[in-house]
């Protein structure tokens, strides 16, 4: 086995065991890591009873997975995944770092953590040594805090270890904040500064587990590969494209809160009810300077996209956050009508220092103003805060009360679409018309109405298993959740992959394993397994969620709406295109009409326990 | 970029800080270059992040006065007339660190397999880690004729010192001291 360390670990939090796993080459070659390998492990583990698992209880899997292009592929992430508490089904949620390249340098492709820790804990890997360490003294602290403890005292542990090593490296770490600590459905799971993995609301999951961080330091090689040579030179060639890139390596997406607004009308501008904007303010000119003027980059990266941000005076003094990049300049900017980007790094700080994903938790804030807004919620409601559109400050309290789930903060905690429907309760009015989210994930800041976005058509969220998730749209003719599935199972961002064909990817992941795969095996049947998978998951939901796909499989009310101002205005999604086009996809993917995946599709790739499960849920009728 | 080394003129790399990614391509050359495999603890150069966002690359200094080489019992340890770096005789060296703790850069550090120090060769005089920094144009690695620079001991500080000094220049003091804790 080539490109891979050949085993994972298990670690169960509730009676301390510590095992070692590995799977066969069959599964590694069907599901290649990742979000694939999240997706079988689940199923195999969790599927008989998926309906009953809770996705914040000591039954849920928590995933950590690397996957055989980690650390090879020029820009390296790790995959986190489990039972998602927002759409109740999978997600393959990315982040950047050197954690994938760390794991596996220490002789392991994964983590898979169950059960529930008596108290607060975080894990510590040094090579083959993994201990469970008490995490008490940073419980409830933010992320500053939280990295300077786990750097220091991993350190002095490493130096412990390897007593005549030299000056020893920090570990790679994954952590969450307070908002991950107090289980929200809205917390991301961390990597050094505004790094996340955001999608799915793995923080709180990890918070379920009371497991503070994960930490990790390999001495070792990466695994051998099975043609160096051949790989290194694809490698470089890569990165040679991707430094032709200028003006993205110049800006990163954080050249976007502007011009995804101005030129595309496909911004979140005060929670959807807009989608453009022409404040100058927002050009990306004006992040600049803020930005110190170096890139900011993770292992293996030629992109660098990401820039440091750094407010060394003013108001906001000793903010630090990243671009911020797009998402962030969206959702914690325009979303809440701030368009000053001093303010939007502020926010993005607090945000990060409270391990909010800024997607999630900038979406339950922006549907928070616009009930206030139309009078809704109220000053009362908000513990005297007057949520009005680019209050900075009232914005910065209420993401505290989310992060600690005090007062409406509790509420607002679950995300968009649980907040929706407890509101609706209590205030006796249907809420979810002011929800902008897809099956219980608020969806990427890239608006499908204008149909100038990159994310463009009118089934990109309603038609993919990771739902809101703007880095695994659907697509036609041919399904192009396909393609996603790639980056997050392989596990490297493709960011850094911009333009590279299938075909150069499959011959990268040769060079690595060794084996064999042509497109046609990807697209027909491996990656259309893992999406059936997801589906099947999704699908069966629960216990406090379950979508129907006729109702479900559906963009939120607002898309539906004419875009009320910009180039485009007057634009709208067409309900009779969006159920062909519908239609469509679940045919290319092998589902029914009604969204559900074809016994014979099921049966075609192995799947016939997912059959039997899903009419067992009366799924399959 | 590179001063060729038919004319024996000694180089030194440079490194700004300021400008590094931490995208540790260096580390990915160096390992490739030397052992064959990527291997970032085994690589000459290592980025040291004590505080995200404030990277750096950390490697020989190439000291006026070689330290290192003076504290080694073993003669493991000599300066290529050549480039000036310094080299280590593998047969020799026992791995007892002497040459670690005499670094004023805490620089060199124990082959990860444990029975050798690893310190950077300069590659002979064409080092890829700068190669691949000038590639990517990030120019945190440059390479300078070493009569440039007047005292290389000087500038020889441990990993904690230099994330110091560059969390002030890139952060501001105040800032940086709340960042390092």
């Amino acid at each position: 086995m080539r490109g891979y360390a050949g085993r994972f670990m298990e670690i169960d939090l509730s009676s301390c065991d510590i095992k070692e796993k590995r799977f066969p080459d069959e599964v590694l070659r069907d599901y290649i890591g990742g979000r694939g390998l999240a997706a079988k492990v689940l199923w195999d583990r969790l599927g008989s009873k998926w309906e009953t698992v809770d996705p914040l209880g000591p039954e849920n899997i928590l995933l950590v997975l690397t996957g055989p292009l980690t650390g090879y592929f020029p820009g390296s992430k790790v995959c986190v995944s489990g039972k998602s508490p927002q759409s109740n089904g999978v997600i393959g949620s990315t982040v950047a770092g050197e954690f994938g390249v760390d794991l596996k340098c220490a002789g392991w492709d994964g983590i898979i953590v169950t059960g529930k820790s008596e108290r607060p804990c975080y894990i510590f890997i040094c090579d083959s040594q993994i201990e469970i360490k008490d995490a008490l003294p940073i419980w409830g602290k933010r992320a500053r805090q939280t990295l300077q403890f786990l750097i220091k005292e991993s350190i002095d542990e490493i130096k412990s270890i390897r007593p005549l090593y030299g000056e020893a490296k920090e570990p790679s770490i994954l952590y969450i904040g307070p908002a991950g600590e107090n289980k929200t459905r809205v917390a991301a799971v961390i990597s050094k500064y505004a790094h996340a993995a955001g999608y799915g609301g793995y923080g709180g999951v990890m918070g379920a587990k009371n497991l503070k961080a994960i930490v990790a330091k390999g001495f070792g090689p990466l695994p051998e590969v099975y043609n160096m040579d051949r790989m290194m030179n694809m490698a470089r060639r890569f990165s040679k494209e991707t430094f032709e890139m200028e003006w993205f390596r110049r800006w990163g997406t954080g050249g976007g809160g502007y011009s995804f607004a101005a030129e595309s009308s496909s911004e979140p501008v005060r929670n959807w009810q807009s989608e453009w904007h022409n404040k100058k303010s927002y050009k990306r000119e004006e992040f600049d300077k803020y930005w110190v003027k170096k890139n900011w980059g993770d292992f293996g990266c030629p992109m660098t996209c990401l820039k440091l941000s750094v407010l060394r005076k003013g108001r906001y003094r000793g903010a630090i956050c990243d671009n911020p990049d797009y998402e962030l300049q969206a959702y914690l900017g325009a979303n809440l009508g701030i368009f000053d980007p001093e303010q939007n790094i502020y926010l993005s700080y607090v945000n990060n220092e409270l391990g909010l994903c800024a997607i999630q938790g900038g979406a339950a804030m922006g549907f928070a103003a616009e009930l206030y807004q139309r009078g809704i919620l109220t000053k009362k409601d908000l513990d005297g805060i007057r949520l009005e559109w680019a209050n900075v400050k009232g914005f910065a309290a209420l993401a505290e009360m989310i992060a600690l789930r005090r007062g409406m903060g509790n509420i607002l905690a679950e995300g968009v679409y649980r907040a929706a429907l407890k509101l609706g309760k209590m205030k006796r009015t249907n809420l979810l018309k002011y929800a902008i989210q897809e099956k219980g994930v608020a969806i990427g800041a890239h608006g499908i109405r204008s149909g100038k976005d990159f994310i463009s058509e009118n089934i990109s969220y309603a038609c993919s298993v990771q739902a809101g998730d703007h880095t695994s749209p659907a697509s036609l003719p041919d399904g192009g959740e396909l393609s996603s599935i790639m980056p997050d199972s392989a596990v490297y961002c493709f960011f850094a992959a911009f333009g590279q064909s299938n075909k150069e990817i499959l011959n990268f992941y040769r060079s690595i394993t060794g084996w064999k795969l042509t497109a046609k095996e990807w697209f027909g049947e491996k990656a259309l397994r893992i999406l059936q998978l997801q589906r099947a998951m999704l699908l069966l939901g629960g216990p406090d969620a379950k979508w129907k796909p006729k109702l479900d499989d559906d963009n939120p009310p607002r898309f539906w709406e004419p875009l009320p101002s910009g180039p485009y205005k007057g634009k709208a999604l067409n309900r009779k295109r969006f159920e062909r086009a519908r239609l469509q996809y679940y045919r290319a993917v092998g589902w029914d009409v009604n969204g559900v995946p074809e016994p014979e599709t099921l049966r075609k790739l192995g799947l016939s326990g997912v059959e039997a499960k899903l009419r067992e849920a009366s799924i399959i009728e | 970029m590179h001063r060729s080394m038919t004319r024996k003129e000694k180089i030194w790399i440079l490194r700004n800080y300021g400008n590094c990614s931490g995208c540790r391509r260096c580390e990915i050359a160096c390992s490739v270059k030397h052992e064959g495999k990527i291997w970032p603890e085994a690589s000459r150069i290592r980025v040291f992040m004590l505080v995200p966002g404030v990277e750096i690359p950390h490697l020989c200094f190439q000291c006026e006065d070689y330290a290192c080489v003076k504290a080694c019992p073993m003669q493991a340890l000599s300066v290529n007339d050549r480039t000036g770096a310094v080299n280590v005789d593998v047969s020799r060296c026992t791995a007892c660190g002497l040459c670690v703790k005499a670094c004023p850069g805490s620089v060199p550090h124990i082959h990860p397999e444990g029975n050798r120090v690893v310190i950077c060769d300069l590659c002979d005089g064409k080092p890829r880690c700068v190669e691949v920094c000038q590639e990517g144009k990030w120019n945190a690695l440059t390479t300078i004729p070493i009569a440039k620079i007047s005292s290389r001991k000087a500038l020889a500080k441990d990993p904690k010192k230099l994330t110091i000094e560059v969390a002030e220049e890139i952060l501001g003091a105040e800032i940086a001291r709340e960042v390092m804790g």
